[in-house]
């Protein structure tokens, strides 16, 4: 929680010079960029198409030609895990994004104005704290439907309080810094103290909660699609694999560890980023 | 004098409870209402008469302003009317008294086994902070944030139900009929649900150790020629106590949200699948009744977490 005075700008060497010191960084950085790139050539990498089923070779083990096996209908478990990551990727996003654009801006105001809109949106920052936040985006598709955007939707909604909570907080230790009263000393507006010299001072917590928001979003759309609240079969989703591992838990339980491995590999990929992320951006969090 | 500024700050605290409850059954309330298009049309299923839909819409209100429906619908709930399921036409409070203690015993043993596991390692971690043992601590505190509880569970029952038979692989027992089955059937949901628990609180108790340990006071009592163990046991874990009420919140409140999922895989009959019956049915009254009451309950914990902030730190309660 220092002013940001002192730690290093943004800049191309500074990003180098992290990643070259960063090996955790440097790894899942890699390993997140890896993830895009398939889940948006998907179509071009994925050995086989993730609906093809191929009668011959059902619950199959991993061989030559299924490099991690098939499912109860003979698809190809690699192709489908390559098909599944744009789903995921997609709800982490549309959840996060949700998040910021509601709780950043009431936070900001919140902490910025004080008095009485302070302590309105504080209650209601506590209110959406008690939802469990699975248990109100299970609600939600209940009432709009049942369908991955629906259900990200309540998840960012849920998450909003906590980017609030941060936001806040920065900008009651920013709007004391004086820069901030210089600025307002020169007449500028409420709307320009904020966007100008508020928000860019503030926002480095915030990039590192997003980051680590995007693995509690991976995870719920995981739980979603597993329920079958989330992504509709056949459209492929690693939560859905794991839903029909379940099932034939008992004859094959090899089918459940791809799916599994690549939700907690990419959650433990955004949460190490985050870390990574708040090591760099504020290096006094270095003992912690 | 102390005693009276405290019950104030109780008081207080009870008070601020109000409004967020009530803010709370705004929004469950207003889950019916988000849904597109006529929500008796949608209440009343599958290619409904007209004469059906009229019924619906008088039995819920919905000719009623928005606001009156709800100041309806809320004096009944305070009177532990819910409103009666559609597909069961059961009692909506009955159905949740049936699935509540079997989502609970599940998460209370979930949550001591956080507590009672993640503790020590928080401790051993924070204590020997740089070592391999803080390094590995490390390393399992962010497998087990990253690790869905569901598929945990998935495998805790490939291995321990299936192939070695030392638990069984579904269901769930009465705790008031047989206590020992309850909590032999509730063990391997637990510990699926543990995982995520052990790695915070195992997380939060180490940042707040090393902070306080490397904190003017405990450098004080260190020239002084206290021994380490004096110290850590007298002073350091003294003050993670508020750390502590903070992270078995925090971890309750997600324990809840995670037993709904997991409550799947097990085939446990609580609120976890009592809600996906209901989201998938458009069983709009048994949703509501089952978001409100789980977020009353972690209301409730909230508030007594923030009685006992004030009873064991005078600061809270001097603020």
């Amino acid at each position: 929680m220092t002013s940001t005075s002192n730690t290093p700008r943004r800049s191309r060497p500074a990003v180098i010079d992290w990643l070259a010191s960063d090996l955790r960084a440097l790894l899942t950085l890699s390993y997140l960029g890896l993830l895009v790139l398939l889940a948006l050539l998907a179509p071009w990498i994925a050995p086989y198409s993730p609906t093809a089923q191929d009668f011959t070779a059902i619950l199959e083990p991993p061989r030559a030609a299924h490099w991690l096996g098939t499912d109860d209908i003979g698809r190809d478990i690699l192709s489908r895990l390559i098909h599944g990551a744009p789903a995921s990727l997609y709800a982490s996003l549309l959840a996060v994004s949700i998040a910021t654009a509601i709780g950043a801006p009431l936070g900001l105001l919140a902490g910025f104005l004080g008095s009485w809109p302070d302590t309105i949106i504080g209650r209601v920052v506590d209110t959406l704290m008690s939802f469990p936040g699975i248990v109100l985006a299970i609600g939600v598709t209940g009432a709009l439907g049942i369908g991955l955007t629906n259900g990200m939707i309540a998840v960012g909604i849920v998450f909003s309080p906590i980017m609030a909570r941060l936001a806040r907080a920065q900008t009651l230790v920013v709007k004391n810094e004086l820069y901030v009263d210089a600025a307002r000393c020169f007449g500028a507006s409420t709307w320009r103290l904020l966007r100008r010299h508020i928000l860019p001072n503030a926002v480095q917590p915030l990039i590192v909660q997003i980051t680590l928001l995007l693995a509690a979003a991976l995870l719920a759309e995981a739980s979603l699609s597993f329920l079958g609240l989330g992504v509709q079969p056949p459209q492929p989703s690693w939560g859905g694999m794991l839903a029909r591992a379940y099932i034939y838990m008992d004859i094959a339980p090899a089918q459940m560890y791809a799916p599994g491995f690549a939700i907690m590999l990419t959650a433990l990929a955004f949460n190490a980023l985050g870390e990574s992320l708040r090591l760099f951006l504020d290096p006094m969090m270095k003992d912690r | 004098m102390k005693i009276g500024r405290r019950s104030r700050v109780v008081l207080g605290r009870i008070a601020q409870t109000g409004p967020v409850i009530i803010f709370a059954t705004l929004i469950v309330f207003g889950l019916m209402h988000i849904v597109p298009g006529d929500p008796a049309v949608v209440l009343a299923g599958e290619e409904p008469t007209q004469e059906r839909i009229d019924e619906i819409r008088v039995q819920y209100g919905f000719d009623r302003p928005f606001l009156v429906q709800y100041g309806a619908w809320l004096a009944k709930a305070l009177q532990g009317d819910l409103s009666r399921s559609l597909l069961s036409a059961e009692e909506v409070t009955t159905l949740i008294a049936q699935n509540f203690p079997n989502t609970l015993l599940p998460v209370i043993y979930a949550l001591l086994l956080s507590i009672a596991i993640g503790v020590p390692l928080g401790i051993a971690a924070a204590t020997r902070s740089g070592s391999r043992l803080d390094a590995f601590v490390s390393a399992l505190s962010s497998v087990g944030i990253a690790m869905p509880s569901f598929w945990l569970g998935m495998i805790l029952v490939t291995w321990f139900a299936l192939t070695w038979n030392w638990f069984p692989a579904t269901g769930a027992g009465s705790l008031m009929d047989d206590p020992r089955d309850a909590i032999w059937r509730a063990t391997l949901p637990a510990l699926a649900l543990a995982g995520a628990g052990i790695a915070e609180v195992a997380r939060q108790v180490r940042s707040a150790l090393v902070e306080i340990l490397g904190s003017q006071f405990i450098r004080t009592l260190r020239a002084k020629g206290l021994s380490d163990s004096a110290i850590l046991w007298k002073h350091g874990l003294k003050n993670i106590g508020v750390t502590l009420l903070t992270v078995t919140g925090i971890v309750f409140n997600r324990l809840l949200g995670a037993t709904v999922i997991v409550e799947a895989i097990f085939a446990i009959p609580g609120m976890g699948s009592l809600i996906v019956r209901a989201a998938i049915n458009k069983d709009f009254p048994v949703v509501q009744g089952v978001v409100l009451s789980m977020v009353i309950v972690v209301v409730l914990t909230n508030l007594v977490i923030d009685i006992l902030y004030g009873l064991i730190d005078p600061r809270v309660s001097d603020q």
